[in-house]
């Protein structure tokens, strides 16, 4: 096996601005995206050859991004994995490229939420007997910062303190971005006093529920040369799914394993072996703020049960020695599920390119996405690296 | 010998009482939790009534209520089921009368005797409800009983029964009226219980030559306190020979209520001494019954009337009880949409896991599991699980969260994993809880209880409940 390493580069993107788009429809939300990208890297729509369409509930088909973009007959797979949609629509296109079967192709994510009336997410399941009980997300990840402060005998006041770090920290970053959900501060005392979501994580323990769109084109490194110099190549893309943990009692909610395979297979790809001292920043799935001090773990960045210290230290800020979230995260961005992991490659994507303005990293020469699907003990986890070219 | 073998009983955590904001009333009643009715209620006291019997010995159940969650659909079938009962059984409802629960004792005793069974389940289990405010809300409480009638290893003996029948309309409830609605007062209680439970006793006494005298307790059925004390005066009962009716306590259990008095009269009863249970609700039945030598320590209930009353909590105010008995509605203010109806073909393939709460332990590893998997989880073998029941099972709160937005009647919901002892892990939620007892590692017990009502199908599910009844020496083991 060859992977994908140094065989697939990103040479245009696109962005929407992310939050409560009430001006704008899931497909005009694909248009912005699409035409940021198309500018962005020199070309138009009859360049695109195939193009993959990530959404979780938005739409069913392929269909809607032929429609809102005219794409001339060119075959389209709608792709849906969870919260790691989008980062599986693009990975779906780099391998179609990487084949050899088509040179430029697009991958394009898009949640439109903010249609629904309701505050929350609101996916209905399909039918069923409806036994489960009701346990929207941040109910699913108030159940792993409970048990993960038993485990780590943390106090609710010292762990309440450390969710409020990593919430004030992806405030911070998203005021330094226009296209964020979210653009305040919020101190830690405010996130700590906020009221309760599901205890333990209050509201600002939790991520935008947003509207957006992402956009990428995707080529081989020779067409890329040709297009742009600063273009970026992909060095690894993990992607596991697990759905055993809940039905096994020596899981114990204190890691995601979903998250150490897939990065596990994506270093092994780029050739990271230390993810902490090679890896120069990443976008993680902050669904909740547990969720991203766990992800510090599981993703090698903190020997286990010392996340909490790293997050103290300031390791993850901007200032930090392996910044996280530069852009403000799901946190802050927002979170249109089906557009989450292109957003991320985008920042990435800028970040190498020196055009992340007030955010702007000195080194950022080997990034990482992150995406978790699911539900703790069942989770789809896709990690993607990324670097310039040499 | 033909008689009870084996007795338990149910009443709900919670009590309206004088430190109820709201509910203007001394007396305290026993209140069915928004999660709770009359079936949920009825696989309690079943399972008090089972505890450390072989259930696969059962041959019939009857159920007895006045408060069925369906028109049409058995509801004895939903008990049986959630009691892990043979399907080879034979099953029967009694409904729409206080009389219900007597009813089903004589035909359960009548079915044993003829020789169509060996061991019949009784369950008797009520929630009504009166109008706001009203004298009948006051009165009554929520409550279930169960017996367990045999032809070997009775501890009370069927010693005579006696019945009339006579047509009385002093209480009713049409379809869809959630109320019990009552004529005069004066005229129920002159022209009702007072002229036909009299006649009644008198009857039984007639057939079987037992004296008021010979009665070591009766089991009276009466609406209130006032007319319990009226009526053992009038039938001529010493204050000793009155088991006591728990008015104060409990309240009306309606069809429950004799039943209950019966089971709370075994757990002090001694051998020889004679049980009249006495109902009434248009007509009344007597059913006499005189405790073996079999009677004792060892044949009481984990819990039984008196162990539930002492595991009580009182309810703040008056507004919760009507929140969750549905006396008010209240506007959901979330906008979530509105929940689709169950699907039936899946409720129906689910029965083992939903209902009958089976897990699977791997015939080739080991390894419990719950929902049973076609394929094990640890070993990877393909169908080879048997069943194990985990509706008993002790076990405790591996992790949790409090739920302020899940639009649940009893914010914040509670949602629990649970590991069961013996392995396997469910993902419930915790229901009849204080939520500053709830922590990593607490004890809980599962209880069988109702999700939601949608589209008039009553989805029934399991949620762990702080542990109340002892825990099972041989589950401990």
């Amino acid at each position: 096996m060859s992977g994908i390493r140094d065989r697939v580069a990103v040479v245009g993107m696109g962005c929407t601005r992310f939050g409560e788009r009430w001006d704008a429809s899931a497909a005009d939300l694909m248009v912005e995206a699409a035409y940021e990208a198309y500018e962005d890297a020199g070309l138009e729509t009859g360049d695109i050859q195939a193009a993959w369409l990530g959404t979780v509930s938005s739409f069913r088909t392929g269909q809607p991004l032929a429609e809102a973009l005219k794409l001339d007959y060119i075959p389209i797979t709608r792709v849906e994995n969870a919260c790691a949609t989008a980062t599986d629509a693009f990975r779906n296109a780099c391998y179609a490229v990487a084949a050899g079967v088509y040179d430029i192709v697009l991958a394009m994510g898009v949640e439109k939420l903010k249609d629904s009336g309701f505050s929350g997410l609101a996916i209905a399941a399909g039918p069923g007997s409806d036994v489960e009980p009701p346990t929207p997300p941040p109910s699913q990840f108030a159940m792993a910062a409970t048990r993960y402060f038993h485990h780590y005998g943390i106090d609710y006041d010292d762990g309440k303190r450390t969710l409020a770090q990593i919430a004030s920290k992806n405030h911070h970053n998203g005021t330094l971005n226009s296209k964020a959900h979210f653009q305040r501060e919020v101190s830690e005392d405010q996130i700590i006093n906020a009221p309760m979501i599901a205890w333990p994580l209050g509201l600002y323990d939790c991520c935008g529920v947003s509207d957006g769109a992402a956009a990428a084109i995707i080529t081989t490194p020779e067409i890329a040369r040709t297009l742009r110099d600063d273009y970026i190549l992909v060095k690894g893309l993990g992607l596991a799914v697990g759905a055993f943990g809940v039905l096994r009692n020596d899981w114990d909610f204190t890691y995601f394993p979903e998250t150490v395979r897939a990065s596990q297979a994506a270093y092994e790809e780029a050739g990271i072996t230390d993810p902490r001292a090679e890896i120069d920043m990443a976008m993680v799935h902050d669904c909740f703020t547990i969720t991203e001090l766990i992800i510090m773990e599981d993703l090698g960045f903190s020997p286990r049960g010392q996340a909490s210290a790293d997050v103290a230290d300031g390791a993850f800020s901007l200032e930090g020695d392996l910044p996280v979230n530069t852009d403000g995260g799901l946190k802050c961005f927002g979170h249109p599920i089906g557009a989450s992991g292109i957003r991320m490659i985008y920042e990435v994507y800028k970040q190498m390119q020196g055009k992340a303005g007030g955010r702007q990293l000195q080194k950022a020469d080997l990034g990482i996405t992150h995406n978790l699907g699911g539900r703790p003990g069942s989770f789809t986890c896709s990690v993607a690296v990324f670097g310039r070219p040499d | 010998m033909v008689g009870i073998a084996a007795y338990g009983a149910y009443i709900p955590r919670y009590r309206l009482g004088a430190e109820t904001v709201g509910w203007n009333s001394r007396q305290e009643r026993a209140v069915a939790n928004f999660d709770e009715d009359s079936v949920t209620m009825a696989v309690a006291a079943g399972s008090d009534c089972l505890s450390g019997r072989d259930r696969s010995l059962i041959d019939g159940i009857v159920f007895a209520s006045t408060t069925l969650p369906y028109a049409e659909k058995q509801c004895a079938a939903i008990v049986a089921a959630a009691l892990d009962l043979r399907t080879d059984i034979f099953a029967v409802d009694v409904a729409n009368v206080l009389r219900a629960g007597t009813n089903a004792l004589q035909a359960a005793l009548d079915a044993v005797a003829a020789g169509r069974a060996g061991q019949v389940l009784v369950v008797v289990s009520d929630t009504r409800q009166g109008p706001p405010r009203g004298e009948t809300e006051r009165a009554s409480g929520d409550g279930a009983a169960a017996f367990v009638i045999a032809d070997q290893g009775v501890i009370a003996e069927h010693v005579g029964s006696h019945a009339v029948t006579d047509n009385m309309l002093d209480a009713w409830r049409a379809p869809g009226d959630p109320f019990v609605r009552t004529w005069e007062d004066r005229f129920a209680t002159e022209e009702g219980i007072e002229r036909i439970v009299p006649d009644a006793v008198t009857g039984y006494c007639q057939r079987t030559g037992a004296a008021p005298a010979d009665v070591a307790k009766i089991a009276l059925y009466a609406p209130d306190a006032r007319r319990h004390a009226r009526l053992a005066r009038q039938l001529g009962f010493a204050d000793a020979q009155i088991q006591e009716p728990l008015f104060g306590a409990v309240g009306n259990t309606g069809a429950a209520f004799a039943p209950m008095l019966l089971a709370s009269a075994l757990e002090t009863a001694q051998a020889s001494d004679l049980l009249l249970t006495v109902s009434y609700g248009d007509g009344s039945d007597v059913i006499g019954f005189r405790a073996t030598d079999a009677i004792g320590d060892t044949s009481s209930p984990p819990m039984g009337v008196s162990g539930w009353l002492a595991a009580k909590r009182t309810l703040s105010d008056y507004e919760t009880y009507a929140r969750w008995r549905e006396v008010w509605t209240l506007d959901d203010a979330s906008r979530r949409p509105a929940a689709a109806s169950p699907s039936v073909s899946a409720l129906w393939r689910e029965g083992d896991k939903n209902v009958r709460l089976y897990g699977a332990r791997c015939r080739n590893c080991g390894y419990v599991q719950y929902p049973a998997q076609r394929v094990c989880v640890e070993c990877r073998k393909v169908d080879d699980g048997e069943p194990v029941r985990l509706s008993e099972t002790p076990a405790s709160v591996f992790t949790y969260s409090m739920d302020y937005i899940a639009g649940a009647v009893d914010t914040p919901l509670v949602v629990a994993v649970v590991d069961f002892q013996g392995g396997g892990r469910v993902l419930c939620m915790i229901t009849d809880r204080e939520l500053d007892e709830i922590r990593v590692g607490m004890p809980v017990e599962m209880s069988f209880r109702k999700l939601r009502v949608v589209n008039g199908i009553h989805n029934y599910y399991w949620k762990a409940i702080p542990r109340r009844t002892p825990e099972p020496a041989a589950m401990a083991a």
